[in-house]
Formats: structure tokens, sequence, C-alpha cells
């Protein structure tokens, strides 16, 4: 479903978003970023980020201690 | 079209300016993480760097974190928190130490050093101004510090602010 995947596991705010931030640039409209984090805070950021930013969050997930984002490239 | 829809973007863009007046580890944290936050969100952003704040523009960094006067600062270890009599603070050695042990910790942490939060600034455009009259003050060398540095002063820092959403002051 994804396009790309960035795995952000063991990174601590504020790198999950930075990273985020850079794979959406190189991406299309349109096409969807999976971020794999184990930060607690990202949950609260992605949102944050994407409402902010006007990309859409899809979905998010949890799987263990692994938090799963799913992120449309808007703009 | 995806150009021109870029530079839209930013023409709308949110502005912020942060005074940085601190150049200890623990203060340099809170102005470079949003600082690059802001701007992986769209934000304009402005760095004043001044009084002991510039040395945060240093190619080489070397920041030190200090217990002496800070009863708020408890490491963790071994699953307790250990925090120091401002006493213990002032034997030599003991901030080398304390900054060693935050360092590993930082590693250990995930969280991003100092070094790699101001590159990922200087790659998102963040504007970094070093104070004209601490270099003066304080026989700073223009050269030893990081070539993204534009000089300024007051009035830079003003122009910026006054058109900016949000100004923060560290």
């Amino acid at each position: 479903m994804a396009d790309e995947t960035l795995d952000a596991k063991g990174l601590n705010c504020p790198l999950p978003i930075l990273k985020a931030k850079k794979a959406l640039t190189g991406m299309e409209n349109g096409q969807i970023l999976e971020v794999l984090s184990t930060d607690p805070g990202s949950v609260a950021d992605f949102g944050a980020f994407c409402r902010t930013t006007g990309n859409d969050l899809i979905e998010h997930d949890k799987d263990g201690e692994v938090y799963r984002f799913l992120i449309k490239r808007i703009a | 079209m995806a150009e021109a829809k870029g530079a839209e973007a930013l023409k709308n863009a949110k502005k912020m300016t942060i005074i940085c007046t601190k150049g200890s580890l623990d203060w340099a944290y809170p102005p470079f993480i949003l600082a690059t936050t802001a701007a992986a969100m769209d934000v304009d952003v402005t760095m004043f760097f001044t009084f002991y704040g510039l040395v945060l523009l240093n190619k080489e960094l070397n920041l030190k974190v200090t217990p002496l006067g800070n009863p708020a600062m408890a490491m963790p270890v071994g699953g307790m928190h250990m925090s120091m009599p401002n006493m213990v603070g002032m034997i030599p050695g003991v901030t080398d130490m304390a900054s060693v042990m935050m360092k590993n910790l930082i590693k250990k942490k995930g969280v991003a050093s100092i070094e790699d939060l101001r590159e990922a600034a200087a790659l998102s455009d963040v504007r970094m101004i070093g104070c004209q009259m601490t270099l003066d003050l304080f026989e700073m060398n223009k050269d030893d510090m990081i070539d993204e540095m534009e000089i300024g002063g007051a009035a830079t820092w003003m122009e910026s602010a006054l058109e900016s959403d949000i100004n923060l002051y560290m």
C-alpha cells in the first residue's frame, strides 16, 4: 500500500518528524509514506505535523512497541 | 506547476524567530529542536545567536552541562535518579564527567546530537544570524564559525521579528 517506508525506530523527537519531512519532500503528491517509530511522542506529533502541513494522516496503529503511520503526501 | 505551488506556499509561510543566548549542552537543544521542527512544518525560521549562545555556531562544538546551580538535573543511573550536591559540582572534572554522561545518554536514547540538528537546520534553510557585537566582545573569529552563519545585529533580528508570528527568547 505504501510507496515508501521510513524506519524511524529507536529515534527520538524531533528526528522521526524531520526524517518524514525529508522523505515526503522526495515523493510525488498522492504517494503514501509509511513511518515506523518507537517514540510514544510521535503519536501526537504526526497528528499535529499532518494537520499543520496539510498532508493526510490516513491511518495510524500500534503493533507491540512499534507505531505505524500512513501519510499521504498532499503538499 | 509544482514549483509555482512551492513558491506560493513559501510566500504564505508562517514565520518564527528564536533568540539563542545560552551555549551549554542542555540549553542548545530547545532552540535547535524547535527550529528544525518548525522548518519541517513549512515555517520560515530565523535564529539569532547572541552572547553565550554564539558558541553554538562554532564549527567545532564542545558543549558542556553543569549540575552546579541546577537541582533539577537528575541523571538516570541504574534504575535510580542521581542528582549532585552543588559542592560536588564545584570539583574540577565534574562538569566534564556530567557532560560525558549526558552525551552517552543522548546517544543511547536516540536523541539527535546538536551537530546533527544544526546541520538539519542549515539544510532546511533556517537563517542563522551571529551577533556582530558578541563577536567583537568575546574576540571570536568568524573563520571559526560555520559557513551558514550570517552576520547581523539587533535591527536585523527586529526586521524578522516584526513580520513573524512567533518570537522566542531562550
